[in-house]
């Protein structure tokens, strides 16, 4: 056994348990175990790298630089992940998305560097001999632009998230072809650097993927976020299986083609909740134009106060809440789970009924309930709950818009036509918490704000939340 | 506005039009409710049932809105007051001549039979809510008449071997003895000139027999129309070989207005064993099986029963009354959009028009017509397409189609593989087989999970690092450097991504 088996063998092991750490997280029961394998794989694979660089003849000052970087990285690292708000969680998976892109696209400069600008070195002619030249300039060029279009795209998702820059979409006339121009011009040039690598070719694609997933991400408006999200964390599993390519490392293939796959399916799940083609979401666009049907006159709508959505909820049997980013915005989470335990405490079956691409992130809203304290399983999905709305006493309705809409299921003519939505209005009572009577992300106006069974409670959803509290309180002591 | 539901007239009727129920439902429209005396009595509902339920006692002298089942008497006319609105089975279509002497009073009159077949309509279809308790009651008067079991058994004292029934008709009617007769245990075939109701009938547990011919039937109304001569010619060859061996024929072949086919001659039923039963439902109508004398059971020369009871419906009264009150409710909420008791008649509404009869003493029938919706259109008759759906709902790729990926998938990665160079080739096989290992295992994630898992894979996809970590030990200052910066990066996803996945997971727990 030398050092080079040993980690050979170990990058084997890692993976499995890569393997075993992704199957672990599909249930409650074994998450905590898959995350606790994805730890050991990759102390594993870790140990296994070092023990091969000091098998070889390192200068001591690149040891403590390796030691230094490691230990900066995970002090950051660590910080960022104990100090984070729930609400802040998908500001923080951008920026790690963002880290992946721009360390892929580091990886592949070195590659340049250590083969490409000196094609007479010993490197280049060993690559040369067993006739992986040309691969080696390919996988240069495709591992650099893949790591700058996450890494750009990453941070401007970021910033979209954490409200640095505006979340509406961005609309460069001729953005297709602007976007389809750069896939062209990236075929050239990868071919180009194929036959003749030059310096000036790498950093020309990486000016160019640097621009095409910043124009990408910012041509994409803010509610389409959970679908971006789990693009760029597909895109950063392919920019590290390209960086594995690059080192002929299987370790870094495998990982990089689970995150890949995982996040394509999880962009395909987003999609499928929004009833819109992966295509449509990626060239944007949507709520852009409105609907004919917004000259339409909807009626009136009714307000309602905190004190009788209290008496309500205190006299119903069922109640069933359905959250959107605007809990989030709000930070209405804990109020939410308070008014959910004192409700449960009095006998009402409260539940949540989630729809899929509600929040920024996919599952954004679990996180933020259990964070409050929710117990997961009255927590549900839409699939599951939608066929109860009909049986239920009343609905709250926090922050959410075009979720609940139901234009999309009885008018064809609304651009969300089609879309899966939470079936609220088939219950008794709906209240909806909402700002002001602006409409949501598509742009579209909510029909179900003027239905005869519902009504507004306007305001911040926190303070309304705490309104309620507070009523529910008070009746208990009058009660008493 | 007075809502009185009516005693009924006509001998032999044991429905009423409104139930406790229902009456119920009515005063949440807003309307008062007044049951003549002994109206439920004959569906096992008392008069203090309907108190009970918020209704009063009383004659409809002084209604604004009548309820019947059937047209009521001239007595009964004469009795209500003028501008009232009758709603009832006024079989308008049937017999024009009761409408017309209806249209001699200043009343209005709404047929329920009247109703058009289009989805929105169905909640108030009673023909289909009666045929549904029609094709029931046939299955559990062939089964009363029949001398053995439905269900086949096996039992120490022998084997007993399933009825075979043959439906004749698919319609509402048909299906409910189907799925009836299905419950029952028996093995149920049957026929109908449409092709596209083969479905219906096996999501009821029946197997459907097509009677192949040229002329397929798809009528722009959604009733069977009579067929052409070479189609019948088929038929008739079905019905006899089935018909031979069936135990139970049930025939529910009834085209509104029309005298009833005829599907069953009487050399079929000579053919018939000894002890068979057949429920004719079209008796009302002539019958669908020659012998068949309405009201009555007749038994052949061979021992074969024919039952032709008219009154199917009426055998289970509360039933009966419960889905029929129903449906007036629901007829009620259509027409009272304020809820506020107040009947409001709009003749923009393809239903309320189609219905009204008779407005204001004035003759209003027949309305113009309705085109079914689940029809399509003119012109592709022949094709005998389905209905295209609602909404544009994003369809799932078809099995031809995802063939078709899958197979140029295939052919473009043989491509790509036989030309990379073999020092590539494992390195593709791993790449191939890893992604379809992480679609599998991601395709079981719990929603809620959904964003654990993207940190927990924002974690993994910090082994990048072990690429910049190998970049350490060169001598060159720029690889260095860039290794540096990429370790760097790396390091604080690996370490972040599994310390916030960490924090979110111990966060779920269960109630």
């Amino acid at each position: 056994m030398t050092v080079q088996t040993a980690s050979q063998a170990a990058y084997l092991v890692a993976a499995l348990l890569f393997i075993l750490a992704l199957a672990g997280l599909s249930r409650h029961e074994t998450s905590k175990v898959g995350n606790t394998f994805g730890i050991t794989g990759m102390a594993v694979a870790l140990v296994a790298t070092v023990a091969v660089v000091l098998d070889q003849d390192v200068r001591t000052a690149n040891l403590v630089l390796l030691v230094v970087a490691v230990v900066i990285g995970a002090l950051i690292g660590l910080q960022r992940a104990r100090v984070v708000e729930m609400t802040g969680m998908p500001e923080l998976i951008a920026l790690l998305h963002s880290f992946v892109g721009l360390a892929a696209v580091l990886v592949g400069w070195n590659g340049y560097l250590l083969v490409e600008r000196d094609l007479g070195g010993a490197e280049a002619l060993h690559l040369g001999s067993v006739g992986t030249l040309g691969i080696h300039h390919a996988e240069v060029v495709i591992g650099v632009f893949i790591g700058a279009v996450t890494f750009t795209g990453s941070i401007v998702a970021y910033l979209k998230l954490s409200g640095r820059i505006g979340s509406a979409p961005m609309t460069l006339p001729g953005k297709h072809v602007l976007n389809i121009g750069a896939l062209v011009a990236f075929a050239v040039l990868t071919a180009w650097f194929v036959v003749d690598p030059q310096l000036w070719l790498v950093l020309v694609v990486t000016a160019l993927a640097l621009a095409l997933g910043w124009h990408l991400v910012a041509s994409i408006g803010g509610g389409d976020m959970p679908v971006v999200v789990s693009m760029l964390n597909s895109y950063s599993g392919w920019a590290a299986a390209a960086s594995g390519f690059l080192l002929e490392n299987d370790l870094l293939i495998v990982t990089g083609a689970l995150v890949g796959s995982s996040g394509a399916y999880l962009s395909y799940i987003m999609c499928n909740a929004m009833n819109r083609s992966f295509l449509s979401v990626i060239a944007g666009g949507f709520g852009v134009e409105a609907g004919p049907g917004e000259s339409r006159d909807y009626g009136e709508h009714r307000e309602v106060d905190a004190e009788s959505v209290a008496e309500l909820l205190a006299g119903a049997a069922t109640v069933i809440i359905t959250p959107g980013y605007g809990m989030a915005v709000a930070q209405a989470q804990h109020g939410v789970a308070e008014l959910t335990r004192r409700l449960r405490a009095t006998g009402v079956d409260v539940r949540f009924g989630i729809h899929p691409v509600a929040g920024r992130l996919p599952g954004h809203m679990n996180v933020l309930l259990a964070e409050a304290k929710v117990p997961y399983d009255i927590v549900l999905e839409m699939d599951e709950i939608n066929d109860d709305f009909a049986e239920t006493a009343v609905v709250l309705v926090i922050g959410a818009n075009d979720t609940v809409n139901p234009a999309a299921d009885d008018d064809p003519s609304s651009p969300i036509a089609g879309m899966p939505v939470l079936r609220v209005w088939d219950a008794e009572k709906v209240i909806v918490f909402k700002r002001s009577m602006a409409s949501g992300y598509a742009g579209v106006q909510n029909p179900l704000f003027f239905r005869e069974n519902s009504a507004m409670l306007f305001g911040d959803a926190k303070d309304r939340v705490d309104d309620i509290l507070r009523a529910l309180a008070d009746l208990e002591l009058s009660a008493a | 506005m007075i809502i009185a539901v009516l005693n009924e007239a006509r001998p032999g009727e044991t429905r009423v039009a409104a139930t406790p129920a229902t009456v119920e439902q009515l005063r949440t429209l807003g309307y008062d409710v007044v049951v003549e005396p002994g109206a439920g009595a004959a569906a096992s509902f008392p008069d203090e049932a309907y108190v009970a339920a918020g209704a009063t006692i009383g004659p409809a002298t002084s209604a604004d809105i009548v309820f019947a089942v059937n047209r009521p008497t001239d007595a009964q006319l004469d009795g209500l007051r003028p501008g009232v609105t009758l709603v009832g089975i006024l079989g308008p279509a049937l017999d024009p001549t009761v409408v017309e002497q209806l249209a001699t009073r200043p009343i209005t009159a709404l047929a329920l039979d009247a109703v058009p077949r289009i989805s929105r309509a169905q909640s108030l279809d009673v023909l289909s809510s009666m045929a549904n308790i029609a094709g029931y009651r046939a299955v559990v008067e062939a089964a009363h008449v029949f001398g053995r079991f439905f269900t086949g058994q096996v039992t120490a004292a022998g084997k007993v071997p399933p009825a075979r029934v043959l439906v004749a008709g698919a319609g509402v009617a048909g299906l409910a003895a189907i799925g009836a007769a299905g419950s029952l245990g028996a093995v149920v075939r049957a026929t109908d000139p449409r092709p596209e109701v083969a479905d219906q009938v096996r999501s009821l547990g029946g197997e459907y027999l097509a009677i192949d011919s040229e002329a397929v039937e798809v009528s722009s109304t959604g009733y069977a129309t009579e067929m052409d001569e070479r189609y019948r010619a088929r038929e008739a060859e079905v019905y006899a070989e089935e018909s031979a061996g069936a135990d139970i024929i049930i025939t529910t072949a009834l085209i509104p207005g029309r005298p009833a086919p005829r599907l069953i001659t009487a050399e079929m039923v000579a053919r018939m064993r000894p002890g068979s039963v057949i429920v004719d439902m079209a008796a009302a109508n002539g019958g669908n099986v020659e012998g068949t004398v309405p009201d009555t059971t007749v038994t052949t020369a061979n021992g074969v029963v024919i039952i032709g009871y008219t009154d199917l419906v009426a055998r289970l009264p509360a039933q009966a009354s419960q889905l029929y009150g129903t449906n007036l409710v629901n007829l009620m909420k259509l027409m009272t959009p304020g809820k506020d008791g107040e009947l409001v008649l709009d003749f923009d509404d393809v239903v309320q028009r189609s219905m009204t009869v008779v407005r204001d003493g004035e003759l209003t029938w027949p309305p113009p017509p309705v085109q079914v919706s689940a029809a399509p259109a003119p012109g592709q008759v022949a094709a005998a397409v389905p209905a295209p759906p609602e909404r544009a709902v994003r369809a799932p790729s078809g099995s031809g189609r995802r063939l078709g990926i899958v197979l140029l998938a295939a052919a473009v990665l043989f491509a790509l593989a036989s030309f990379a160079p073999a020092a590539l080739l494992p390195h593709l096989t791993v790449f191939a087989l890893a992604i379809v290992i992480g679609y599998y295992v991601i395709g079981h994630v719990h929603h809620a999970l959904h964003t654990p898992l993207m940190s927990v894979t924002n974690a993994i996809s910090g082994i990048i690092v072990v690429g910049a970590l190998a970049s350490l030990v060169h001598e060159d200052t720029v690889i260095v450097v860039l290794g540096f910066v990429a370790t760097l990066l790396a390091s604080i996803n690996v370490f972040g991504g599994f310390a916030v996945t960490r924090r979110m997971l111990t966060m779920f727990a269960r109630s």
